[in-house]
């Protein structure tokens, strides 16, 4: 805000802008400041170095960086079909693909429930092949993808609109073919959007809760993640609880800002 | 809608502004609106299971004191212990445990003792058929059974833990849920072949789960205290109340929901 | 190699246009004419609604033709599977490689090694006049550079066809000439078409050239035939002439207003076939009042701009103009709206057929 660059061009922004711009930055930072307060600093070495902590600290990475990558693997095509394929209905099909972005997490968990669960439409018969989704791991990991495509599909489709089509059609007038457009010309271009649409993804996968809570269970190990992990320790150990929420919210900002910096180099 | 975003912004904008006048201090206890002059509020925090049951005698508290009118808050014991003792503007207080209830006498936020009111022992709920085929505790142990229970930091897994210790019986659960609804919700939807849970909440689930009472269970009653909070505004009203939950037609009320004499 | 395409896209074209082998096809069109549309059909970016296109002994594409005979399974050669190479205003370098694997690109992706695609990329960067660019990024060139590597690109990729999509209209007045000699000395031989506003291009790039206007070929032939003896108004346009149409008669022509043009009739074209009457705007005088003398034609317009114009002033009243000189123009006291007389000598009128 302050940092005098070179010149000092135009910022176009009126004064009395920096209020509730200042209002809304306290509005995000104080929480955090009055968590870092509550902290039991004596015993949070001890608090988040537990077996359970650790438990759920492994399982939280583990899993999300498997649902980003389940992100990439379904997310990059769907979203390359949505910003260069035109068809009917594809503004519906859009907000379908976009609705667990507005979507209560339970409300997703339930629909996972009634798709992958014992009972489910899936689930009966994957039950019959010997594959068991609920309480499992897996199942923590189809929560997270749930909620996380539409961050990548999202991040990933407005880069390639923003890319256009034309260097693509270039490529092609030069005898490459869709395949190798694709890897060397589509994806090199987006790949800032693509880079943010993945950690966009791994930080949501990361902070899931209700969908988990829902369709997954909780077992240390097995399906409770750091989000899990602290909503059951808030009730018996606060410290715990506000010790654990820390280092989410350390490992969070690591990502993102990380990735963030990693970007403003490439650009 | 537009209420509740003007609510908000104003909130915001007030938050600002205090922020900015002074260092944000925690000052707590937010202000309560005032409606009828004559009218007399009660405010009545209790445990999430007691919903039923207290909805229906706050009715009847409300018929045998005309111009008084109950407000119930229901949520999880440990939250709303944790409210009043930041300053919630609770004048009673039901707990589902005695631990949480202790928290607050300790505190000295209590008016008096806390009576035991309720009791509540578990049971084992299965889904509709019961397709596991469960009869008695030993059986949740059987290899292939899919059990779900309340993690042990809740008070319902709690006592499955004392009911486990007490019985030798080693349950391996395929999740430990951190509330009731959570594992209820698990053998209704079929995910689950059994649950651990109350006595009540298997009542309050109908038709969609079975329960199966067994003996084991003798081995962690839950107790259910409740209490007239100290910054009560009207204590002889919270004092009636108390009275009419310890009474008979409390009594009455609990045991219909499932709940065991204390 | 030889290219042979006829193409209707519903609304936006149907035309027809031939490449010999080593042939250079200017296209000339106002906006919106189909221009880029025909070389998009071309280059197999856009389907047409009906068409086919060959080249050389290839089969591109042939669709059916719009229920005029039988129908002909529906036939389309992908882009990158044609050939034919695509050069557009903006040079479209990939600006997350280096100018040298920007060249290299299209022998890359015809299966070609790292080390051999470098080495044709220089071989095409030289032929530019751009080897010692090979290490920069894109974003690290100037329009005319970057373009005389995209026109390196293109030739990276041998293509059988180069389409030039007015390659020159995004430079500066300065980079324009040193890309129109490269492309001179590169088209040489080469089958291409290039789409271009500039008269300049066709006089030293093409052999043929080809006006489209509202999606159809208004006329075609050799440069100098098209520019020297326009038929259409705006290949008069291009060369500089006024031009009007109408039925060519003993004296000169009758225009399809209903004056009488006199002028010099060049013998082939028999009274009473259509025809035109094209003649410089430098041979037109213009006068405030109706003068005397009859070898002259004298027409009575209404003055609807002026501008300066190679030291002169063009006074333009529809779509016939006249050069006078600055002195002449403000004795006379133009201004647009003014109603005047255009005169031209008969001797300087060319009647032609059309």
């Amino acid at each position: 805000m302050g940092s005098a660059r070179n010149g000092h061009a135009y910022s176009g922004i009126p004064r009395w802008l920096y209020v509730p711009a200042a209002v809304g930055a306290l509005f995000v930072l104080l929480p955090l400041a009055a968590m870092l307060a509550k902290v039991n600093w004596a015993q949070f070495i001890p608090l988040v170095t537990s077996a359970a902590s650790l438990d759920a600290l492994g399982l939280s990475l583990r899993t999300s960086a498997a649902s980003t990558a389940l992100c990439l693997v379904f997310g990059v095509p769907l979203a390359m079909v949505l910003a260069r394929r035109p068809f009917r209905g594809q503004r519906l099909f859009r907000a379908f693909v976009l609705l667990p972005l507005v979507l209560p997490p339970v409300v997703g968990g339930i629909a996972l429930l009634y798709t992958f669960g014992r009972q489910g439409l899936l689930g009966k018969g994957l039950e019959v092949a010997g594959l068991q989704i609920a309480f499992s791991t897996t199942a923590v990991v189809l929560a997270q993808t749930f909620v996380a495509l539409p961050f990548l599909v999202v991040s990933l489709e407005g880069a390639l609109r923003t890319a256009g089509k034309r260097y693509e059609a270039v490529a092609a007038t030069l005898g490459a073919s869709p395949a190798t457009v694709l890897r060397r010309v589509t994806l090199p271009l987006v790949l800032p959007g693509l880079a943010s649409g993945a950690v966009l993804s791994f930080a949501r996968s990361l902070g899931e809760f209700g969908a988990t809570l829902t369709f997954a269970g909780s077992l240390q190990g097995v399906t409770r993640t750091l989000p899990l992990e602290i909503y059951l320790q808030r009730e018996s150990d606060a410290d715990a609880a506000v010790a654990l929420s820390l280092l989410l919210v350390a490992v969070a900002v690591a990502v993102v800002g990380l990735s963030y910096r990693k970007q403003q180099v490439s650009a | 809608m537009r209420q509740a975003f003007g609510k908000a912004a104003a909130l915001l904008a007030a938050f600002g502004l205090a922020c900015s006048l002074a260092a944000c201090g925690s000052s707590g206890g937010g202000a309560t609106s005032g409606s009828g002059a004559t009218e007399e509020t009660l405010t009545v925090y209790a445990a999430a299971s007691l919903k039923k049951t207290f909805t229906g005698l706050a009715k009847a508290f409300e018929r045998s004191h005309p111009g008084t009118k109950v407000v119930l808050n229901f949520a999880g014991s440990s939250d709303l212990a944790t409210q009043i003792s930041q300053g919630a503007p609770a004048d009673v207080f039901a707990s589902a445990d005695t631990k949480n209830m202790d928290k607050l006498a300790d505190a000295g936020l209590l008016d008096g003792e806390p009576a035991d009111f309720a009791t509540n022992v578990l049971e084992i709920a299965v889904p509709p058929g019961n397709p596991a085929s469960i009869s008695a505790f030993a059986d949740l142990a059987k290899p292939g059974v899919k059990v779900v229970v309340c993690a042990p930091q809740v008070p319902c897994g709690a006592a499955t833990e004392k009911v486990e210790k007490g019985t030798g019986v080693g349950l391996k659960p395929v999740s430990e849920e951190s509330s009731v609804t959570d594992v209820l919700g698990k053998v209704i939807s079929g995910e689950a072949d059994a649950g651990l849970v109350y006595a009540t909440d298997v009542l309050s689930a109908g038709n969609k789960a079975k329960g199966i009472p067994f003996p084991e269970a003798a081995q962690a009653v839950n107790t259910y205290p409740i209490a007239t909070v100290g910054v009560a505004k009207n204590k002889e009203l919270a004092k009636a109340f108390v009275e009419l939950v310890t009474g008979a037609e409390g009594r009455e009320a609990l045991a219909d929901s499932g709940f065991g004499a204390p | 190699m030889s290219f042979t395409m006829s193409a209707r896209v519903d609304g936006r074209l149907d035309a027809a246009l031939t490449v010999a082998p080593g042939e250079t096809v200017a296209v000339f069109g106002p906006n919106g004419a189909g221009k880029s549309t025909l070389l998009a059909v071309a280059a197999g970016l856009l389907r047409p609604d009906a068409g086919s296109a060959r080249l050389g002994d290839r089969q591109l594409f042939a669709t059916g033709d719009g229920g005029r005979q039988h129908r002909v399974p529906p036939h389309w050669f992908p882009p990158h599977r044609r050939g034919v190479a695509l050069l557009a205003q903006e040079a479209l370098l990939f600006p997350h490689l280096s100018v040298l694997d920007n060249v290299a690109f299209a022998p890359r992706s015809g299966g070609k090694s790292r080390a051999e695609s470098r080495k044709a990329a220089r071989h095409w960067l030289g032929e530019v006049d751009a080897l010692e660019l090979a290490e920069r990024r894109p974003a690290q060139l100037s329009g005319g550079q970057a373009q005389r590597v995209a026109v390196a690109r293109a030739l990276a990729a041998e293509p059988e066809l180069l389409l030039l999509d007015e390659p020159m209209a995004a430079l500066d007045i300065h980079a324009a000439p040193q890309l129109r000699r490269v492309l001179k000395r590169v088209l040489a031989g080469r089958s291409a078409v290039i789409v271009t506003h500039d008269v300049l291009d066709a006089l030293m790039l093409a052999d043929r050239v080809v006006v489209l206007e509202r999606g159809r070929v208004s006329e075609e032939g050799p440069v100098r035939e098209v520019l020297g003896r326009p038929r259409s108004a705006f290949a008069a346009g291009l060369a500089g002439l006024n031009l009007m149409t109408g039925t060519v008669t003993a004296a000169g022509l009758l225009a399809a207003g209903g004056q009488l043009v006199t002028g010099t009739p060049d013998g082939e074209a028999a009274a009473g076939e259509p025809g035109v009457a094209a003649f410089p705007p430098s041979a037109v005088s213009v006068f405030l009042e109706l003068p005397h003398g009859s070898p002259r034609n004298c027409f009575p317009v209404t003055v609807t701009e002026l501008e300066p114009h190679a030291g002169r002033i063009r006074v333009r009243a529809g779509e016939l103009s006249a050069d006078i000189t600055p002195a002449a123009s403000a004795e006379l006291g133009l201004e647009p709206g003014m109603r005047v007389f255009f005169v031209v000598k008969s001797a300087e009128v060319q009647v032609y057929g059309a």
